[in-house]
């Protein structure tokens, strides 16, 4: 039997992170980080946050919110750094970078989240 | 009559052809416009990255308490950090356009047998978007 390509399984991640970063990231990017840090809106009590945050769902949903969009930019700037800066012989170092990167963003949120 | 077939090599010298590859400058992208929004579409994957690791760090804080929350949300506030979420913001929402006028591309819809024209599925992608959109924010804010 013929090996398996691992690729497309990257792909499949790749837009799977793609579809969650189009989707849910800028609006959650512009309520955390700017429009409640700069006063813009009336922020939500410290205890509503930690409570809607330590249900279950949301945090299946926060897990695969952080996840997969790291995913997804570890191979598209994998594949901007090749094209863009045509470093072929920096290969190798580049794809450890950038999936090492995910391994510990994916780790780290999981952590974070299971011991919420 | 039968063609004589030579029994050794004949002289010559080795020569291997060089291929005909134009060298392309490294700066490529910066020659064009349709070049740069592509390597500009590419790198808006560097504000997704961006958000992820804000998200990590806001569970960390909320799961450490209140006082943490409130550090975090005043180093949220600082000039460095409002650049470079603004930038970031403005590279996220350039790859949801970009990612929903590519959906439109790559998903074939049919319906009573027919494609269903790119133009739907994006503005149903738009409409998607809005409604998950405020769906959040109303759950966070409420």
């Amino acid at each position: 039997m013929a090996k398996r390509p691992i690729e497309p399984l990257f792909w499949t991640l790749f837009s799977g992170g793609g579809v969650i970063s189009a989707f849910f990231v800028p609006i959650l990017l512009f309520l955390f980080a700017l429009a409640l840090p700069l006063g813009w809106i009336t922020a939500p009590s410290y205890e509503s946050l930690h409570h809607l945050v330590s249900l279950p769902l949301s945090r299946l949903f926060l897990f695969v919110v952080c996840s997969l969009p790291l995913f997804h930019w570890a191979h598209r700037f994998r594949y901007t750094l090749y094209d863009g800066l045509q470093i072929k012989h920096l290969n190798e170092f580049i794809n450890v970078i950038c999936y090492g990167g995910v391994i510990v963003g994916t780790v780290v949120s999981a952590y974070l989240l299971w011991n919420f | 009559m039968s063609v004589p077939i030579a029994r050794s090599t004949p002289p010559h010298t080795p020569y291997h052809p060089r291929w005909y590859r134009k060298r392309v400058s490294t700066y490529w992208w910066l020659l064009q416009w349709s070049y740069f929004r592509f390597v500009l579409r590419e790198l808006t994957s560097l504000g997704v990255a961006y958000s992820c690791v804000i998200l990590l760090c806001l569970i960390r804080a909320l799961s450490l308490g209140p006082q943490a929350y409130e550090d975090l949300q005043k180093r949220l506030a600082s000039p460095v950090l409002v650049a470079l979420t603004v930038v970031s913001l403005l590279l996220v929402l350039f790859h949801t356009v970009t990612w929903f006028s590519l959906s439109a591309r790559a998903m074939v819809v049919r319906m009573g047998g027919k494609r269903v024209p790119g133009v739907l599925i994006s503005a149903s992608n738009y409409v998607a978007w809005l409604v998950v959109s405020g769906l959040l924010a109303w759950l966070l804010l409420r």
